[in-house]
């Protein structure tokens, strides 16, 4: 029997529902239900949404999933992540061997012993942008004076680049990650940062400092633009992931005083009350893409050669078959599971300084300002729904 | 419980030396995984099993018996 399917699938992304924090209500009912479904993406194309832990998994670990979108049939969720994958080579969008010889470049410098190494200098900085915010006084804006600068510094740092510069590639990450850029913008930004670090990468050729830039260049692998696009990467994946992490994090526990009182109480609870954080929050919220290089099975579905997939992991993060009453925070459960950081070979290569970060910007924030609050109604704050990485875009707060 | 790595599929994400650091660890040249013990002690194995769902890559294989 063929049955024509008059409807065309739902669009994605779909709305989010009453509770800000959890994932589309529709998704909820996808993983239920349909746990593998089809959606219509922004320019008419369909592809597959993987909702279920177990799948999603399953799709981010299996070869014949490609992350390279430069294949045909590779999901773009709007028309600006097309323009960038177009043009960008960064290991993100290659597979292997060619992603894990670039990737493997990069593992020694975050390493679990050299991340937790940083703890002394970062807690420094954090120290340093809590004073500043509380010297200018209260109410003030926790993301552009707590949680934004304090990744942004820390991975300029690692980098070799002037944090003097801040305002420039904040400005240009934020288009890069707008869902309503236009493709024109995405292009231009992203030639920009490139020439940036492309002419960075040049000096420091001739003058080398302990960088990660410095001694991507002295290895001699790579040519100026191969750095560029690595220095990129890092650059953008680093600082707004964790800046939207440590805010909606703040807010999270601000809207729990249980939780948060929990967390005072028992300080040690920082490292899982993070993990259950980034589950919770989920802020890669758009899917991860990839595109199906052969006939797969996956939850009982078949996806073609061709086929694109978007692995939902927010979803997958409140599969109540591997977490218990996964739509509560709680903050001293095991959720070490969670794949708030992707799952397979692309896992995040920043995972460990992003948890050192994380928990010490929350665990000092709340140790030093007891009374920490917000400074307008909860029904005021603006969440970014639009934006690739999910969070508040500001979060004003008093003590 | 014997356990085996598989260097050649490790991605250097961490996460077994954050779960079991007796038993883990990366090689400082490149952060990829490294065999502390291949028979770990019986109070390590909940958490070498956790190492083992944990890795991304599927590079931990964990030998019971
Ligand atoms: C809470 C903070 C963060 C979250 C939630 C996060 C999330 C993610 C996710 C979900 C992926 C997988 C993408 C995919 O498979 O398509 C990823 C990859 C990546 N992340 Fe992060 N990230 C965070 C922080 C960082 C930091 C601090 C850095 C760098 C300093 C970083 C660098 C990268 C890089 C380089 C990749 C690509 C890895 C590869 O393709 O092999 N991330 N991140
Ligand atoms: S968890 Fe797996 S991928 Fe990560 S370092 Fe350990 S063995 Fe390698």
């Amino acid at each position: 029997m063929t049955t024509a399917h008059p409807i065309a699938p739902p669009n994605f992304p779909a709305p989010r529902g009453a509770c800000p924090f959890a994932p589309p209500p529709a998704y909820e009912q996808a993983r239920r239900e349909q746990p593998v479904s089809r959606v219509t993406l922004w320019d008419g194309s369909q592809c597959w949404l993987v909702t279920r832990h177990a799948d999603v998994r399953s799709v981010l670990r299996d070869q014949r999933f490609s992350a390279d979108a430069r294949h045909p049939g590779f999901p773009f969720v709007t028309d600006g992540r097309r323009a960038l994958a177009n043009e960008s080579t960064s290991f993100i969008r290659l597979d292997d061997p060619e992603h894990a010889r670039l990737r493997r470049m990069l593992t020694a410098d975050f390493m679990i012993k050299k991340t937790e190494a940083l703890r002394p200098r970062i807690q420094r900085i954090v120290d340093d942008f809590l004073d500043r915010m509380v010297a200018h006084g209260a109410p003030a804006d926790l993301v552009s004076e707590f949680a934004l600068p304090i990744p942004s510094l820390v991975i300029c740092l690692l980098l070799g680049v002037d944090y003097g510069d801040h305002g420039y590639f904040q400005e240009r990450s934020r288009v890069l990650l707008h869902n309503h850029s236009t493709a024109d913008e995405v292009r231009q930004a992203r030639e920009e940062l490139t020439e940036y670090l492309g002419r960075l990468a040049e000096a420091k050729r001739r003058e080398p400092d302990d960088g990660i830039i410095s001694r991507l260049v002295a290895r001699g692998e790579l040519t100026d633009e191969e750095v560029a696009a690595t220095c990129l990467l890092l650059l953008v994946a680093g600082h707004e992931t964790t800046a939207n992490m440590t805010s909606l994090s703040t807010l999270a526990l601000l809207r729990d005083p249980a939780q948060l009182a929990r967390l005072r109480a028992e300080p040690a609870l920082i490292k899982p009350a993070v993990e259950e954080m980034l589950r919770f929050l989920s802020i890669v919220h758009s899917g991860l893409p990839r595109v199906a290089t052969e006939d797969v099975q996956v939850g009982g579905e078949t996806i073609r050669a061709g086929e694109g997939v978007l692995c939902m992991i927010s979803v997958a993060n409140r599969d109540e078959e591997v977490f218990e009453g996964a739509d509560r925070l709680d903050i001293g459960r095991e959720s070490r599971r969670h794949v708030a950081f992707g799952f397979g070979v692309h896992q995040c290569l920043g995972q460990p300084l992003a948890r050192v970060e994380l928990q010490i910007a929350v665990e000092t924030l709340f140790r030093r300002l007891p009374k920490l609050r917000l400074a307008i109604p909860y029904e005021d704050i603006r969440f970014r729904t639009e934006m690739a990485i999910y969070g508040v875009h500001e979060l004003p707060v008093t003590w | 419980m014997r356990v085996s790595v598989d260097t050649h599929r490790c991605c250097g994400s961490g996460q077994c030396v954050l779960a079991v650091p007796d038993v883990f660890d990366q090689r400082e040249e490149d952060g990829i995984v490294r065999l502390l013990e291949q028979r770990p002690p019986a109070e390590l194995h909940a958490e070498v099993r956790t190492a083992a769902t944990v890795c991304p890559s599927g590079a931990i294989e964990v030998h019971e018996a």
